[in-house]
């Protein structure tokens, strides 16, 4: 369980507030327009920025003491996740050791965890080598060896196409399932979030509604403003009914 | 507060600044406190002080309008023409300033000077040169011969950023020559003209070797070369002094007034010379750019060729057998390794604390925190060696401390040239992977390894040689320090040049040219880094 307890956080004037809980095992998709915080929530989990006041606990312990490579999460950015200079196989074992002194039995875990992501082929290669979607591939794979029980997710998928950005997200939920992992998703794609969220945050003026069931995520919404963006958002006809 | 908001991986490279600040700080004070009586404006009252200030102004002046004027129509016929051997011409370009000094002017003197190739043409007809290389000529042809390049190539780079679109336009709307000049071209180039020209003017404001070299008599000299004069030849520190104070004056205002005009242009470290597309191309435009690219072929490379032709002569294994060449080469060596070796590590610390706070948007503080550490810009090297010399005798015997004192001096007047070129690379590897390294805990070591050198290596080394080379070609910390028995290659071939044996001073001259263009070519062969095909 993730919770959030009156966290603040102030940046250039921008006021944000998050008081909400994330059950374990779901996987949530953060929504809202771009600009609103989305990030923010994201990086004040992973430790990048401290709130001002308030509490993050994760299963009753706060983490706020903790760096970020100590907090019990791994993270996939939207870009530079890998190091240019070293090669799939050398990115992922940073997950494991940050000097790269591997065991034998992590080294056949990487093994594993590619096998199962499907970067085995490609461990040789250098990013450059690599199309935009094995590229991410290999960071998910870095995210799965370093064993934490919670992913986030900052749009990491948004420069591929559709078809790819959701066969990506699949594969994501069918891992976060077995390994019973955690996974929060920022996203601007409703149709991602239909597609593999069981839950949703909606952060709008730095404030978020409580995780809700995906199942309540309407145009016939009680919040006005989560219902006018989704009807902004798409025209879609599932949606709308 | 503010203590509070260093992170302890900018500890050192903040330390290290100041340090570098206070250190440059004492060395000066030693120096004016060793004078009793410091008023500036003896320098107006004085006539010959009122001079040397005009001349240096004068021919920095003249040297930075020719070199600046010749390197526009030169580099824009470089743009947009293909030849055989272009790349090699554009690497020599990028030598030509941090060749050692008297190299170039070894091989300037060969064919401009009083027996070199020109006098030996016109003595064939009986007529006499009709110049002198020595005097105003002479300074302004070698500061050419350092600055026309180099301004060549940063006109390049930045024509070279224009977007191919941009090109395909002006074909398209039917822009020719001179008006795709003036609409497409020049504004790229005008953007490079303030910080150009500042720099060139500031590297010939306190151009030093070169006129020692060519100067050839009091008529000719700048405060730098005077302030040597005071020092060395009439052990006068008060004059030293006064001097230093007010060079330090001018300098301060001129980098002020250049950072004010400049601003901060800042062009992608990386130049790709695009393939241009020519279409209106008509005999006229064709010898137009091939007269240009003449002049300056002409201008760079019989000096050199010169160096390496006349280095091969009777005296070669006359002077490989004498003892104090290989002393001089063994103290070339040394100081430039460490002074090399201290200042790339210096930089890395201090770009370690400043990239931080640019992260962060911090910038001011970042270019504080470099501007300290590149005080000796404004300060000329000589006086620090002269402010260190004071503060040091009274621990001991200085022939025993001067190689140390000439490798720190070495050392920081490198280190500006060692920011410069580290701080975008390292710049955009923290924007890049700051959050990771956090995320997966790469820490020190680890970080410095897998993260900064894995990535970095081509420019920190790269750093390392440009800061060797300038160190091993310097003749300005060892001109006041150098005696018979310690002596560097610089020295030694300007000694040598200073009594005639030009036999021997093109052998030295040969080898020093071989040492910095070498060091470029082997460390780039053996860190050759592995070609990695991109997947489109």
């Amino acid at each position: 369980m993730i919770e959030f307890s009156k966290v603040n956080y102030n940046y250039q004037q921008q006021q944000f507030h998050f008081d909400l809980q994330i059950k374990q095992g779901s996987l949530v998709a953060i929504l809202g327009p771009s600009g609103t915080g989305k990030s923010t929530l994201l990086n004040l989990l992973a430790g990048f920025i401290s709130p001002i006041e308030g509490d993050i606990k994760i299963n009753e312990q706060s983490i706020l003491k903790q760096a970020p490579y100590q907090r019990p999460l791994s993270i996939l950015f939207q870009d530079n996740n890998l190091f240019t200079h070293l090669s799939a196989y050398d990115n992922i074992g940073l997950g494991l050791h940050p000097g790269l002194k591997l065991t034998d039995l992590q080294k056949e875990h990487l093994q594993t965890v590619a096998l199962q992501v499907g970067v085995e082929e490609l461990l040789t290669r250098f990013p450059a080598e690599l199309s935009g979607g094995e590229q991410q591939r290999v960071a998910l794979a870095r995210c799965f060896v370093q064993d934490k029980p919670i992913l986030l997710l900052d749009e990491p998928f948004s420069a591929l196409d559709p078809i790819l950005r959701v066969a990506m997200l699949e594969r994501v939920q069918s891992l976060a399932k077995s390994e019973n992992v955690t996974v929060l998703m920022v996203t601007h794609h409703i149709e991602d979030a239909l597609a593999v969220a069981s839950d949703f945050i909606f952060v709008d003026h730095g404030q978020s509604l409580a995780a809700e069931t995906i199942d309540q995520l309407k145009v016939s919404h009680p919040n006005k403003h989560l219902a006018h963006f989704l009807s902004v958002q798409v025209g879609d006809a599932k949606l709308i009914k | 507060m503010v203590i509070k908001q260093i992170k302890p991986v900018q500890l050192p490279g903040v330390l290290l600044s100041i340090g570098i600040f206070t250190f440059v700080l004492m060395a000066v004070t030693a120096l004016l406190t060793h004078s009793s009586s410091l008023n500036i404006t003896d320098i107006w009252s004085d006539a010959y002080y009122r001079h040397i200030t005009v001349f240096s102004f004068y021919q920095a002046f003249l040297s930075t309008l020719l070199s600046v004027v010749l390197a526009i129509p030169i580099s824009h016929a470089l743009s947009r023409r293909e030849f055989w051997g272009k790349t090699l011409l554009l690497k020599l370009f990028a030598t030509t300033l941090v060749l050692p000094i008297l190299v170039a002017v070894f091989g300037l003197l060969a064919i401009y000077g009083n027996s070199g190739l020109f006098a030996s043409v016109f003595a064939y007809f009986n007529l006499k040169l009709p110049f002198s290389i020595f005097g105003l000529n002479g300074i302004l042809l070698a500061h050419v011969f350092f600055n026309l390049p180099f301004a060549c190539r940063l006109f390049l780079q930045a024509l070279g950023s224009i977007p191919d679109k941009q090109h395909q336009l002006a074909i398209h709307l039917g822009l020719k020559n001179w008006y795709k000049f003036r609409f497409v071209e020049w504004p790229y180039i005008r953007g490079q003209l303030p910080h150009i020209t500042g720099l060139i003017f500031m590297l010939c404001f306190t151009s030093f070797a070169t006129v020692m070299a060519l100067g050839g008599g009091p008529k000719s000299t700048t405060i730098e070369l005077a302030i040597y004069q005071a020092i060395k030849f009439d052990f006068d520190l008060q004059v030293g002094a006064l001097l230093a104070l007010w060079q330090i004056c001018l300098c301060a205002v001129l980098a002020v007034f250049i950072q004010k005009i400049s601003g901060s242009v800042l062009l992608s470290s990386n130049f790709h010379s695009i393939k241009n597309t020519f279409i209106h191309d008509s005999v006229f435009s064709r010898c137009w750019d091939f007269s240009w690219i003449s002049l300056i072929v002409l201008l760079v490379l019989p000096p050199l060729f010169m160096v390496l032709i006349s280095g091969i002569n009777l005296k070669f294994f006359v002077v490989l057998s004498d003892i104090n060449f290989w002393y001089a080469f063994k103290n070339s060596l040394l100081i430039a390794f460490f002074a090399g070796l201290i200042a790339v590590c210096c930089a890395f610390f201090i770009l370690l604390a400043s990239r931080q706070w640019r992260l962060i948007g911090l910038n001011g503080r970042a270019d504080k925190i470099e501007m300290l550490a590149t005080i000796i810009l404004v300060t000329p090297g000589l006086v620090i060696s002269t402010g260190l010399f004071l503060l040091l005798r009274e621990f001991g015997s200085l022939s025993a401390m001067s190689l140390y004192i000439v490798i720190v001096v070495n050392a920081l007047m490198a280190l500006p040239f060692a920011l410069k070129s580290l701080a975008q690379p390292m710049l955009q590897n923290a924007q890049k992977y700051e959050l990771l390294c956090a995320s997966l805990g790469i820490f020190s070591l680890n970080r410095f390894y897998w993260v900064e050198w894995k990535s970095l290596r081509k420019p920190i080394l790269q750093a390392l040689c440009l800061s060797f080379v300038l160190s091993i070609g310097d003749l300005s910390a060892i001109a006041l320090f150098g005696s018979h028995s310690f002596s560097t290659l610089p020295l030694y071939l300007f000694q040598l040049l200073g009594s005639y044996q030009m036999e021997s001073a093109a052998v030295v001259a040969l080898v020093l040219l071989v040492l910095s263009v070498g060091v470029f070519i082997v460390v780039e062969s053996v860190f050759k880094e592995k070609v990695v095909k991109v997947k489109e």
